[in-house]
C-alpha cells in the first residue's frame, strides 16, 4: 500500500503544481520581464536566460523614460501615489458610511429599507461609461471634475454597495440575542454596536474593505474620463507607455509589479486576520 | 413602594402595522408581585416569547402600558429598566470566556473584583459549570452555553429577571436539580423572575402562578393547583396535565332527580341530581352542548360501569397507562400498578362526578369543576 500512497502522493503533487503554473506563469513572466529591457523581451524565441537590468525601475521612480526617439516624462510614482490616496480614501469613506448603513438594514425593517438597499445595489448593475457620460457634464458644472473628491465620490459607486452588501450579511449572521444580552446589562445600543456588533462582523468588514480596495484600484475608467494627468491612478497612467516609438513593455511589466504590490501586500495581511477573526467568532451549534 | 414588581396592562403586539400585521398578543393584562415567580406556559408561537421581549424592551409595544415598581417602561430602552435576561438561543459573547461572560453582567455594578469573584464561583458551583469557567463559548455543548447564559441572568442584581426557556437544553436529570437550586437562588434573595416555558412540569416546579396563554391571549393566571384543579376553559384543561384530560362532547339532559351527558355513541353517563349543587345543575340547564372532562388519574375501573374496549397498555416502570375506545374517541386512564387487561379487553369504567369537568361547548369556557360540586 505505501507504494500507491507513493505514487497518488506525486500526482497530486504534480497535478497542483500544473494547477500553479498555470495561475502564476503569467505573473511569473511579467516579474521577469521587468528586469529586461525591450530588445531581450522582444526577441525570438524568448529566454529566460538574460542579463537583469533595473533600468525599468529606476526609469519609473527618477520619471525619466528613455525611448529611441528621446526622452519623456512619466508621472508613475505620483500615479501611484494617486492610486493608494484614492483607494485608501474612498474605501475608508465607504466603509464610515456603509458599515452603519448595513447594520441598519441588516437590523431594522423599516419602510422601503429593501428598496434604499437595492436601489444602492443597483449602483453597480449600470454600465460604467453609461453613467460617465451625465456625470462627466454634472462635474463640469458643479467644479468637480478633475478633482480628488469629485474621484473619491464616483468610487463610492463601486466601493459602497460592495460593502454594504457584504457587511449586512454578516451582520444579519449575528445573533440579535447576543446584542440584546449586552443591551440589557445595561449599555447603549451605540456601545452595543462598538462592542458588540462591529468586532464581530470583524473578519466580514475586513474582506468587504480589501474586495472594495482591490475594486478601487483596479478602476479604470471613472479615472480615465474625469481626471486629468496629475490626479490619475496606475491603471490610467500606464497608457503612457504607449508611445509614439513603441510600447515599453519592459517598463509596464516593472509598473505591473510595483502597482500589484501594495493590494498584494494588504491581502497577505489581511487574509491573516480573516482567519483569526473567523474562529475567534465561531459559535458551535 | 408598591410590592408589585411588574404590571402588564391591554398590552397588544402587532407584527408589521397596528390592527393589520400579525397580532401576536391580544390584550393582555397581568400582574407581578416582587419576589413571585411567574411561568408562561405554553406551546410555540403562543405569544409568550413576545410578551417577555416586550417586557425586556426588544420589541415596541404596540398598545398598552407596561410598569416596572410603579413606573411605565414601555417606552423605555432595555438599559433603563433594570431587568436581566437569559436568552433561549444562549447569546454569550464568542470573544469572552465562560467566566467573564458570567462576570461581565456585573462589570456596570461596579462591585469589586474579590466579590465578583466570589459571585461567580457561587453561580457557577450551583450551575454546575466550575470546570468549563475558562473556556470559550464555541468550545462547549448546548447544554453548557445555556447555563452560562441562565448564570449571567441570575448573577445580576436586577429588578426583574426574564428567563427565556432556560432549561430546555439540559438533560432531565440536571433539569430536575437545577430547577430545586434556581428556585431556592431566586426566593431567598428575593428576586422576581418570568420564566417562559413550554415544559408544564418546569412551570409547576418553579412557579408560583402559571399564566397559561395561546393564540397569543392570557388563557389563565392563577396558582400551579388551582390551574390543575379549576381549569378555566377546554384549553387550559387539556393543555395542562401529563397524560393530558380526557375530553367528549355531550349533550345535557336531566330531571329533578337525575343529571345525565349523553355522549357519542350512545354512551350516557348518568349521574343523581344530587351529585351537582342546585346552582350547577341552573347553570347546566342553560346549554345543549358540552364537553366533559376527567383527567386520566381520576379515572376509575369499577363493576357496573360504562364499558370501554382496551387499545393500549403500556407499563411505564412507575405506573400504567391504559387507552380504551370510548364514546367514539380514546379514554387514559393511569393506575399505579402494573395490570394485566390485554388489548382488545373490555373494562367497567367510572368517571366519578367528583373529578368531572364541564365546559361550555361552544366557547369552551368552564361551567363546573368536580371539586365545587354538590
Amino acid at each position: 500500500m505505501e507504494t500507491t500512497s507513493t505514487l497518488e502522493k506525486s500526482l497530486r503533487f504534480l497535478a497542483l503544481s500544473l494547477v500553479v503554473i498555470f495561475f502564476m506563469f503569467p505573473i511569473f513572466w511579467i516579474f521577469l520581464m521587468s528586469f529586461q529591457t525591450n530588445e531581450t523581451i522582444l526577441q525570438i524565441p524568448p529566454s529566460i536566460v538574460f542579463t537583469p537590468t533595473l533600468s525599468n525601475y529606476a526609469a519609473l521612480i527618477t520619471g525619466k523614460l528613455t525611448t529611441s526617439a528621446g526622452t519623456l516624462d512619466i508621472a508613475f510614482m505620483r500615479n501611484l501615489g494617486n492610486s493608494v490616496f484614492l483607494s485608501v480614501t474612498s474605501v475608508a469613506l465607504s466603509l464610515v458610511l456603509g458599515v452603519p448603513a448595513a447594520y441598519a438594514f441588516a437590523r431594522h425593517k423599516f419602510r422601503g429599507s429593501e428598496d434604499i438597499a437595492f436601489t444602492l445595489l443597483s449602483f453597480r448593475f449600470a454600465p460604467p461609461l453609461l453613467v460617465l457620460l451625465p456625470l462627466t457634464q454634472y462635474f463640469q458644472w458643479l467644479g468637480l471634475s478633475d478633482t480628488y473628491v469629485g474621484l473619491i465620490w464616483v468610487y463610492q459607486l463601486i466601493c459602497l454597495p460592495l460593502i454594504l452588501w457584504i457587511v449586512r450579511g454578516y451582520f444579519e449572521d449575528i445573533s440579535a440575542d447576543v446584542e440584546y444580552a449586552y443591551r440589557i446589562a445595561g449599555h447603549s445600543w451605540f456601545a452595543t454596536f462598538r462592542k458588540i456588533a462591529l468586532p464581530l462582523a470583524g473578519p466580514g468588514i475586513a474582506a468587504a474593505g480589501l474586495l472594495a480596495f482591490i475594486f478601487a484600484w483596479n478602476n479604470f475608467v471613472f479615472a480615465l474620463v474625469l481626471a486629468s494627468a496629475d490626479k490619475q491612478p496606475v491603471t490610467v497612467g500606464a497608457l503612457a507607455f504607449v508611445t509614439s516609438s513603441g510600447i515599453q513593455y519592459g517598463q509596464i511589466a516593472s509598473a505591473i509589479v510595483l502597482s500589484v504590490t501594495p493590494t498584494l501586500a494588504l491581502a497577505l495581511y489581511a487574509q491573516r486576520y480573516l482567519v483569526e477573526g473567523l474562529s475567534l467568532g465561531a459559535v458551535k451549534g | 413602594m408598591s410590592d408589585t414588581a411588574l404590571l402588564i396592562k391591554n398590552v397588544d403586539k402587532f407584527y408589521g402595522p397596528i390592527d393589520h400585521g400579525v397580532h401576536a398578543v391580544r390584550n393582555i393584562s397581568m400582574d407581578v408581585k416582587k419576589g413571585e415567580i411567574i411561568a408562561l406556559l405554553g406551546s410555540s408561537g403562543c405569544g409568550k416569547t413576545s410578551t417577555l421581549r416586550m417586557v425586556a424592551g426588544f420589541e415596541a409595544v404596540s398598545r398598552g402600558t407596561i410598569s416596572l415598581k410603579g413606573r411605565e417602561v414601555q417606552t423605555f430602552a432595555p438599559v433603563r429598566r433594570n431587568v436581566a435576561m437569559a436568552f433561549e438561543g444562549y447569546s454569550l459573547y464568542p470573544p469572552l470566556t465562560v467566566k467573564e461572560n458570567i462576570a461581565f453582567a456585573l462589570k456596570s455594578s461596579k462591585l469589586s473584583q474579590s466579590v465578583v469573584e466570589e459571585k461567580v464561583a457561587y453561580i457557577a458551583k450551583l450551575l454546575e459549570i466550575e470546570d468549563i469557567l475558562g473556556r470559550y463559548p464555541s468550545s462547549i455543548s448546548g447544554g453548557q452555553q445555556q447555563r452560562a447564559s441562565l448564570g449571567r441572568a441570575l448573577i445580576r442584581d436586577a429588578d426583574l429577571h426574564l428567563l427565556d426557556e432556560p432549561m430546555g437544553q439540559l438533560e432531565p436529570q440536571l433539569r430536575a436539580v437545577l430547577r430545586g437550586r434556581i428556585k431556592h437562588y431566586i426566593k431567598e434573595r428575593g428576586l422576581t423572575a418570568i420564566l417562559v416555558t413550554h415544559d408544564q412540569t418546569e412551570a409547576n416546579a418553579l412557579a408560583d402562578r402559571i399564566a397559561v396563554m395561546e393564540g397569543g391571549q392570557l388563557q389563565q393566571f392563577d396558582t400551579p393547583q388551582m390551574i390543575k384543579e379549576r381549569p378555566a376553559n377546554l384549553f387550559t384543561g387539556t393543555f395542562v396535565g401529563e397524560p393530558p384530560m380526557n375530553v367528549f362532547e355531550a349533550t345535557v339532559s336531566g330531571n329533578d332527580s337525575t343529571v345525565a351527558f349523553g355522549l357519542n355513541q350512545g354512551v350516557k353517563l348518568e349521574y343523581a341530581a344530587s351529585d351537582f349543587s342546585p346552582a350547577v345543575r341552573e347553570e347546566l340547564k342553560r346549554y345543549q352542548k358540552v364537553v366533559v372532562g376527567i383527567r386520566p388519574y381520576a379515572v376509575r375501573r369499577s363493576e357496573g360501569g360504562v364499558n370501554a374496549r382496551v387499545s393500549v397498555n403500556q407499563w411505564l416502570g412507575d405506573q400504567t397507562h391504559i387507552a380504551a375506545d370510548f364514546a367514539g374517541g380514546s379514554l387514559v386512564l393511569v393506575e399505579h400498578d402494573r395490570t394485566d387487561v390485554a388489548i382488545g379487553d373490555t373494562i367497567a369504567v367510572r368517571l366519578d362526578p367528583a373529578s368531572l369537568h364541564v365546559f361550555n361547548g361552544e366557547m369552551g369556557e368552564a361551567i363546573s369543576h368536580g371539586l365545587e360540586l354538590a
